[in-house]
């Protein structure tokens, strides 16, 4: 027992609690955070002012947001099935926080010194990391899916079905282009993927994989956007055909949820991103031990680019996710796979 | 390890649990669900005898796979619950040679079962000792190649029969 504690209470293992906490509060603030860029953002694009009474230039306007859910009443349709109906929020939100488990944001750290050894800069290092975020991302499915059937309203349904259907035509293209990456790396660990890309090639082009693989990074792209339910893809809660689509019944905490988990899936979405195409932390000019500097900024234009699409793009017909992600990304993705194999058995990369 | 043994025993628990919920449940969303429930039990499993790939990749397969099978529960069965009462004497399942024939199989498995665990030596063995040496990607990926090539491509082609198969059944007759 004595050697347990001494076990927990251990610096390392403070440490890697404070990583913790840092990961599971930092992905709450990157969503309120998201709330106001968005919105201003929005603005932004449609030549308005957006959120600017609350706090100074509208900055407190998350707060006000997320106040106005805790108080709001909690409604379930009488004829919705009471236990699904509660579970399917907590399944999105909880798949959303456990996809950002194995995503690193930083080069291993000492903490400047405080730390005995250097330890990795993310929640669990798992050797098949990539496997684990795919896995996860497709369990959060399930909580729109299962939201659309419980509540037991026609445009829940469709939202719901809408969402199934379109997880089945860009999973396979997302899994191509991850396996490319996959192959390039010679492994499924994100920390190792990251480490194959530092350095330069020809001593100035860094040796980020989205330049070799640009038609990759399209692909997971495209199926990023669609993963996470945002415009131009995002028919399960298309507002003027579906109500809200899946959401549709759900009000107060149980919709700050859905809500949490479609903004915490941005980001995860856009840390893998980074890690799996622009290098992770490496970058010029910041020293490595400052490498989550990077991180966040190739971030936050990941993210920029998300909001970017949204208020530029109108959305599509469901249709034609389907017929795009099985006629033209598979394919694509496929082909992009087949090349990049041929490379790297000539080339020995 | 004591933890490894309580892990191993809260996994099969939910293991069992979940297989037996699915069978038991009225509801065919439920038993969807507890199918998911069944392999995440499965999975952790997986982990402990140290396969991560093993146990990620099945949640990956099931998970496409038992979203397939919702679509199918929800948009082609068109019943919210099983009713009891119309399960009656006239169902094919309550015919003779079917109540015999299933009997004679489920006593047969309940007596190879008896036989398999009357063979094992203790629980033990099996959790920690005895690491199979293919517990990396890589390692798996030549094993696959090499040893079970066979096995592999006859998979493969079993699946794209099946496939063909749906695709020809599933397209309508013009005629």
């Amino acid at each position: 027992m004595g050697a347990a504690i001494e076990y927990l209470t251990s610096p390392t293992m403070i440490a890697y609690a404070v990583i913790v906490g840092i990961v599971f509060m930092g992905l709450q603030i990157m969503a309120a955070v998201m709330v106001y860029a968005e919105r201003k953002v929005a603005a932004f694009m449609q030549q308005r002012y957006g959120p600017y009474l609350v706090g100074p230039k509208g900055l407190l306007q998350p707060v006000a947001d997320i106040l106005k859910l805790f108080f709001k009443e909690e409604l379930r349709p009488k004829a919705a099935d009471a236990f699904l109906f509660s579970l399917a929020p907590i399944i999105s939100v909880a798949a959303a926080y456990l996809a950002f488990a194995p995503v690193p944001f930083g080069a291993p750290t000492d903490f400047f010194g405080l730390l005995p050894e250097k330890i990795a800069l993310q929640v669990s290092d798992v050797n098949v990391a990539v496997l684990v975020i795919f896995a996860v991302a497709s369990m959060g499915v399930y909580g729109i899916v299962l939201a659309g059937w419980a509540s037991n309203s026609k445009y829940s349904l469709l939202g719901g079905l809408r969402s199934s259907a379109q997880m089945i035509s860009y999973e396979l293209a997302y899994g191509m282009a991850l396996a490319t990456v996959v192959m390039m790396a010679g492994s499924l660990s994100l920390r190792e993927i990251v480490d194959a890309q530092s350095g330069y090639w020809l001593g100035f082009l860094p040796k980020w994989y989205i330049f070799p693989q640009l038609v990759g990074f399209f692909v997971f792209a495209c199926a990023g956007v669609a993963e996470t339910n945002r415009a131009p893809f995002d028919f399960p809660e298309a507002e003027q055909e579906l109500v809200a689509g899946y959401h549709t019944e759900y009000s107060s905490m149980r919709f700050a949820m859905f809500f949490m988990a479609e903004y915490i899936n941005m980001v995860t979405v856009s840390a893998v991103a980074t890690n799996l195409y622009l290098g992770g932390w490496h970058g010029p000019f910041i020293p490595p031990e400052y490498g989550w500097i990077w991180f966040l900024i190739k971030l936050g234009f990941l993210l920029f680019i998300y909001l970017w699409l949204r208020w530029t793009l109108p959305r599509f017909r469901y249709d034609q996710l389907m017929s795009f992600g099985w006629k033209v990304l598979l394919p694509v993705a496929t082909v992009n796979l087949i090349v990049t194999a041929a490379a790297v058995l000539y080339f020995g990369l | 390890m004591a933890s490894d043994a309580l892990l191993f025993y809260t996994f099969a628990v939910v293991t069992v649990i979940g297989a037996m919920l699915v069978v038991s449940q009225k509801n065919p969303v439920y038993s969807v669900l507890s199918l998911i429930l069944s392999f995440f039990g499965l999975a952790g499993l997986y982990v402990l005898l140290e396969a991560p790939f093993v146990a990620v990749v099945q949640i990956i397969i099931y998970a496409g796979a038992i979203m397939v099978l919702f679509l199918f529960v929800v948009m082609l069965l068109n019943v919210p619950r099983e009713d009891a009462a119309e399960w009656d004497r006239s169902h094919p399942l309550y015919r003779p040679t079917a109540v015999r024939l299933g009997g004679t199989l489920a006593v047969l498995l309940a007596l190879e079962l008896g036989w398999a665990l009357s063979r094992t030596s203790g629980l033990a063995a099996g959790v920690g000792e005895n690491r199979p040496a293919v517990s990396s990607v890589a390692e798996l990926g030549k094993v696959l190649f090499t040893d079970y090539m066979f096995a592999f491509e006859v998979t493969s082609i079993l699946i794209i029969a099946s496939m063909v198969g749906a695709v020809v059944l599933a397209r309508k007759r013009e005629d």
